[in-house]
């Protein structure tokens, strides 16, 4: 990443810290606001990294994926459904019921993928229509088997929403949690972890390994990585698969670790946004991370406004507006997608259908 | 001499046989991509348990069954026919706008508010003949300003206008939540909900039959079509939309000035969508309320497909959409099966239409290669 972006990165999640530090310093002491910041800031960041490397492993191997969003949607619904299944109907306890959930949740991710990669590789579909097909899929499934199982009388759980087995627990990291402030910081629950843990597994499979090499030759040249052997279409297909399973464990996000419910269109463009992340961090799993990491503070600043918002002074009104502090992300998409931060580059041959 | 007459007739017949022939197979597919989404969506209701058979006859019941049904669903078929015009004619151009539902929100706040604030602001009582009109017009150009923006960024940067638009969206949706909760909110004491105050009757279309909501938009929208068929294929204007869609580079060589052509396709994209919002407060409505317009721009953009992008196919296609989510109320009131099962047919149907592969290969048709191109990377 060149040092123009991690300066605007840097500079922008200080600035949406220092907001806080403001608006709460008067209450609580800076270096707790600090901490909690930054803990939301990476907790909230999680859909947007998983998101964001699921979009590169699809486009390093040469396949736009803008169906994230339906991927995690679904995922989180399916997911859900899952653990609340062997919890109640089953008996399960709750911690196996929720990572059962998780299971499942890769498992519908990892499916839509194969769906993706087969509209997209094997039937040359137009790769935005085949991921907006898919997001529509999502919506209309997710919403309508949450109405007919949950919601309506006969069905398997008689007609009302039964309790959820509660959200995966906050795990302490041996050595790290007992650096101070540090330690809080990473005190973080499972799939926000294995966030990070990705990031970096990404970065060695991608550039460190003969998969990665593979994966970025077709995505670069495919006509001439099949002149060497390697088979395009296979690697394209397990490389949106996989991306799928990253973007059903960023669905188990939504309802398995942030919340105990699902309520229809919850992914709320995360999908989208973590598009731009990628784009931003310039198809480099690190990258990508910083990026969603700014994002993540857009977003930790709402949250923290609105704990604080009755300290806000009245001529800053506008920042107890939840519907215009909201706006940030997405203004902040935009403007990177206009490239005055620094253009990148996506691979080559990145959308377009290979024909043998 | 007679020699000639000949071959024109010859030449004549064959066009004429061509376009008999295209224009089937052109329908033929999506015909069928509908049906085989009817029988999937089938097995999925019957998978969750209900019956299939009666929900489809508690749809058509719903959607055609009495006259009063006729007119419900052309009250739902036409916002889908100007919002699915807006997505049509962006994909002629070569982008994808899937912004058309923030376009239709911000259209309608823009029409409620010159429709209940503009005759005290101006401390008149205006004749319907000029109010009526500037209110149509407000909620088509705010439609319009919304779509030049995604536009203007993508000529001028590059910046994916897929992005864009879907960013786009949720400023609106932010800021017409803050409207309507804030400055714009009805301030009828009896009134709780995130709403506008009603329009003034000289800003409002008059039923066509009373007793009945089908209103003049559907006609408005009909004639709108046969205008943006005229434009696009009748116009110079239309002929550069179409080259910089269909080929970019050519477009380039054949001096069409591309980048304010994007501009152009997504600003009358933008309008058509903001004018969708309109055409709701004054027509039917008479204010808009939060979250009423939910939906209508990714409805529209599955309209769009299964139109091939063709107006008057939008008419059609919209009017099939329009019908399923009326006939979807009649369905769930009498077989339980919830309405939301609608989407998934929808979504199914775009499935067919986009993979048509996936429709040629069950059935056997012979492909005729016309592929529409929209990923073409992401810019930046």
């Amino acid at each position: 990443m060149d040092i123009r972006r991690f300066l605007f990165i840097t500079l922008i999640i200080v600035v949406l810290i220092g907001v806080v530090v403001l608006v709460g310093g008067s209450q609580v002491s800076p270096a707790t606001i600090i901490v909690s910041m930054l803990a939301t800031t990476i907790a909230v960041a999680t859909p947007l990294t998983l998101g964001a490397l699921s979009g590169i492993f699809c486009e390093r191997s040469g396949v736009v994926n803008i169906g994230i969003e339906g991927m995690m949607l679904a995922s989180a619904f399916f997911g859900w459904f899952a653990a609340i299944y062997m919890n109640t109907i089953l008996g399960v306890q709750p911690l196996p019921s929720l990572l059962t959930g998780v299971v499942v949740a890769i498992l519908t991710g990892g499916l839509l993928g194969l769906l993706h990669a087969w509209l997209s590789i094997t039937f040359k579909v137009d790769q935005i229509i085949g991921g907006t097909v898919i997001n529509l899929l999502a919506v209309g499934i997710s919403g309508f088997l949450n109405r007919q199982l949950f919601f309506e009388k006969g069905s398997i759980f008689g007609g009302q929403v039964p309790h959820a087995p509660g959200v995966l627990p906050r795990i302490q990291i041996p050595i790290i949690a007992n650096i101070p402030m540090i330690g809080k910081i990473f005190e973080q629950q499972p799939i926000a972890i294995s966030a990070i843990v990705l990031v970096i597994l990404s970065h060695v499979v991608l550039f460190y390994t003969r998969w990665g090499l593979r994966t970025r030759a077709v995505g670069e040249h495919p006509r001439a990585a099949d002149t060497v052997g390697i088979n395009v279409y296979k690697m394209r297909y397990w490389n949106v698969i996989i991306g799928g399973m990253i973007a059903g464990l960023a669905g188990a996000y939504f309802t398995l670790e942030s919340v105990p419910s699902f309520e229809p269109l919850m992914t709320n463009g995360r999908g989208f946004i973590s598009l731009a992340a990628m784009i931003f961090g310039n198809w480099s799993p690190f990258g990508a991370w910083a990026a969603a990491l700014v994002f993540g503070a857009a977003q930790a600043l709402q949250i923290n406004l609105q704990f604080f918002r009755t300290l806000i002074p009245p001529q800053w009104a506008f920042l107890q507006q939840s519907s215009i502090v909201g706006l940030v992300p997405y203004i902040l998409t935009m403007l990177i997608l206009t490239g005055i931060i620094g253009r990148t580059t996506p691979p080559k041959a990145d959308g377009v259908p290979y024909e043998k | 001499m007679e020699a000639k007459q000949g071959q024109k007739n010859q030449f004549l017949k064959g066009r004429i046989q061509n376009w008999f022939t295209s224009s089937w197979s052109g329908l033929l597919v999506p015909i069928l991509a509908v049906l085989t989404a009817f029988v999937v969506g089938g097995i999925v209701i019957a998978i969750a348990g209900g019956n299939p058979i009666s929900a489809y006859l508690g749809l058509l019941e719903g959607a055609f069954g009495s006259t009063k049904a006729l007119s419900e669903t052309s009250v739902w078929a036409s916002p889908y026919i100007f919002a699915g015009l807006a997505v049509a004619l962006a994909f002629k151009g070569g982008l994808f706008n899937i912004g058309a539902e923030g376009q239709l929100a911000l259209g309608a706040v823009a029409s409620a508010w010159v429709g209940y604030a503009l005759p005290g602001l101006l401390g008149i009582k205006l004749p319907t003949i000029i109010h009526l009109p500037i209110t149509v017009l407000a909620g088509i150009i705010a439609g319009g300003i919304w779509g030049a923006i995604p536009g203007w960024l993508k000529a001028r940067t590059g910046g994916h206008e897929v992005i864009n638009t879907i960013m786009m969206n949720y400023i609106a949706l932010n800021m017409v939540s803050y409207l309507l909760n804030g400055p714009m909110k009805d301030p009828n004491p009896l009134n709780v909900i995130a709403r506008t105050p009603e329009i003034a009757e000289s800003a409002r279309f008059t039923p066509i039959f009373s007793g009945y909501r089908m209103h003049w938009g559907f006609v408005l929208a009909i004639i709108v079509a046969i205008l943006v068929w005229f434009l696009l294929w009748k116009t110079t204007l239309g002929f550069e939309i179409r080259t910089a869609g269909a080929n970019p580079d050519a477009g380039k060589y054949a001096g069409v000035n591309v980048g304010r052509t994007i501009v152009l396709s997504m600003t009358l994209s933008g309008m058509l969508a903001g004018m969708a919002g309109a055409i709701e407060v004054t027509a039917l409505n008479y204010r808009h309320e939060l979250g009423f317009s939910i939906g209508y721009g990714f409805d529209a953009i599955a309209i769009a497909l299964l139109a091939k992008s063709h107006p008057l196919g939008v008419i059609l296609s919209a009017i099939l959409f329009g019908a399923m989510r009326n006939g979807g109320t009649r369905m769930q009131f009498l077989t339980q099966i919830p309405v939301d099962v609608i989407s998934v047919i929808q979504a199914l149907i775009l499935l067919f239409v986009a993979a048509d592969a996936i429709v040629r290969f069950i059935f056997r048709i012979k492909a005729r290669e016309e592929r529409v191109v929209l990923t073409r990377g992401w810019g930046g």
